[in-house]
């Protein structure tokens, strides 16, 4: 009964703008009704609720932008990206690096936060899916740039050393806050929205700036 | 007989040496595979239950379909795929293919629609709706996508499935157009059509309903935008909600001109 009262009021809805549209109806009444229809559309699952649709400015602007066709412009760009860098946790160890190996096996796997997951299905870092990493996995994704040779193209001989601590901390911060650096980037943001622990990011960085990682030789 | 084709990709992709070439090879490997499954799609075996289950007195009623109106008239089911989504003046509403098979289940044989709409997948009548629309896509084969964009609903829904398309959201922030947005990109080995642009004949909105190799299933439009949508990280929509038909309207009318190859086989 609810249900259909919801549906009824989304058919009235479209009846209201499709009215407008002879006179050509707005962008900011579609992107009411299609708020409208999102909220009628899409429902819990598992372990994914309806609410992770109600996003963060980052995505709504991002989106905004796409429905556009134009990028946004530059000082929103600046503020998200500053916005975004806040949120970066960084190292509470103060190790960066981890295990290249585990590392490894987190851009292999795409796992995880689909509703046919379960909250103990481990994540997966989604890597392989868009980027080149090592040249002996062939299997790789293109949306992504190539993340071969990450660390040698860097200069990066020891990922400890000062000369090597601002490509060591922008990597951190990519993967843990992509948008920090570049506000609509594609790239999820592994830490921030907890898909990686800190733990696993170093482990991931460490497969990118570890001299001995397959992907730097 | 799925596990001969898996182990013939496997020797396929066994056929590799050198990375880079390796690489190439595999692509190109899988291509020739798809095209030797051709020749024996099992969604042949759905459309020949479609087009029985059409003809056939069900239902409460003890109707058959024989009589829907699929958008030229009742009956008329050939070239009707082709332009589908587009606004129904019985019901108000932008459906779809499968929307509408519900509508008329639930007017002509007295199936009730929502039960059907709720159940899940691979089960009960959505069998039979998905075996429907093979049969329905396979009387369009070959045919351009042509939607309409007259009424405004029509053009509302584009507008809206154009927003859908780009809403970023979920754990990952992915939209439709992190992995549809751009031009000659990959998933894995996976090549991704761009679907902002008419992505030509056969791919994308013009090959579902498909036979998918690698689960044995026969999927319809709906399902695979479910599975987008679960790849995605969003929340479930429900079948045949308006953002999954929104996003239909804006995928067939960016379609428009191209080829329907449904029903197709799939990886």
């Amino acid at each position: 009964m609810k249900k259909s009262f919801k549906i009824t009021l989304s058919v009235l809805a479209v009846a209201v703008v499709a009215a407008g549209c002879a006179t050509g109806s707005s962008s900011v009444d579609l992107d009411k009704l299609t708020a409208q229809i999102v909220k009628a559309s899409f429902r819990d699952q598992g372990i994914v609720k309806a609410s992770v649709l109600d996003t963060d400015e980052t995505n709504q602007a991002c989106s905004a932008a796409d429905v556009a066709g134009k990028p946004l412009d530059e000082a929103k760009a600046k503020a998200i990206e500053a916005a975004n860098l806040k949120t970066v946790k960084w190292p509470e160890s103060g190790k960066f690096l981890g295990d290249w190996k585990e590392g490894e096996k987190l851009a292999q796997s795409g796992r995880g936060l689909t509703w046919t997951d379960d909250a103990t299905t481990p994540n997966g870092g989604n890597c392989y899916n868009c980027h080149q990493i090592t040249k002996q996995e062939i299997s790789f994704g293109t949306i992504g740039p190539s993340l071969y040779n990450y660390g040698k193209l860097r200069g990066v001989t020891d990922p400890a050393s000062a000369a090597a601590k601002p490509i060591v901390e922008y990597t951190w911060g990519k993967v843990w806050n992509s948008k920090a650096y570049n506000a609509c980037s594609n790239m999820p943001r592994a830490g921030h929205m907890g898909i990686l622990t800190q733990a696993q990011v170093a482990d991931i960085l460490a497969l990118l700036l570890d001299p001995k990682s397959p992907v730097n030789q | 007989m799925r596990m001969t084709k898996t182990l013939s990709l496997i020797a396929l992709l066994g056929l590799t040496g050198s990375a880079v070439w390796a690489q190439k090879s595999a692509v190109q490997s899988i291509e020739e595979y798809r095209l030797m499954l051709q020749d024996g799609n099992p969604a042949d075996l759905f459309e020949a239950k479609g087009e029985a289950l059409w003809k056939q007195k069900r239902g409460p009623k003890n109707a058959s379909l024989e009589q829907c109106d699929l958008g030229k008239g009742p009956g008329v089911f050939k070239g009707a795929f082709v332009e589908l989504p587009r606004f129904f003046a019985d019901t108000n509403r932008v459906q779809d293919m499968e929307s509408r098979l519900l509508t008329c289940m639930e007017t002509l044989q007295g199936l009730n629609a929502a039960e059907i709409a709720k159940t899940p997948f691979g089960r009960g009548e959505q069998n039979n709706v998905t075996a429907l629309a093979t049969w329905l896509a396979a009387e369009s084969k070959d045919k351009k996508f042509n939607l309409s964009q007259s009424h405004p609903q029509e053009k509302v829904f584009y507008e809206v499935g154009k927003r859908l398309f780009f809403q970023r959201a979920g754990a990952h922030d992915f939209s439709c157009a992190s992995c549809h947005g751009q031009d000659n990109t990959r998933i894995r080995l996976q090549d991704l059509p761009n679907l902002t642009k008419n992505p030509g004949d056969g791919i994308g909105f013009a090959a579902w309903p498909a036979y998918r190799v690698s689960n044995g299933q026969m999927w319809g439009m709906q399902q695979r935008l479910n599975d987008c949508y679960r790849q995605q990280r969003f929340p479930y929509p429900g079948f045949g909600s308006d953002a999954t038909i929104a996003l239909g309207v804006y995928l067939g009318v960016n379609s428009k001109g191209s080829a329907s190859i449904a029903p197709a086989i799939k990886r």
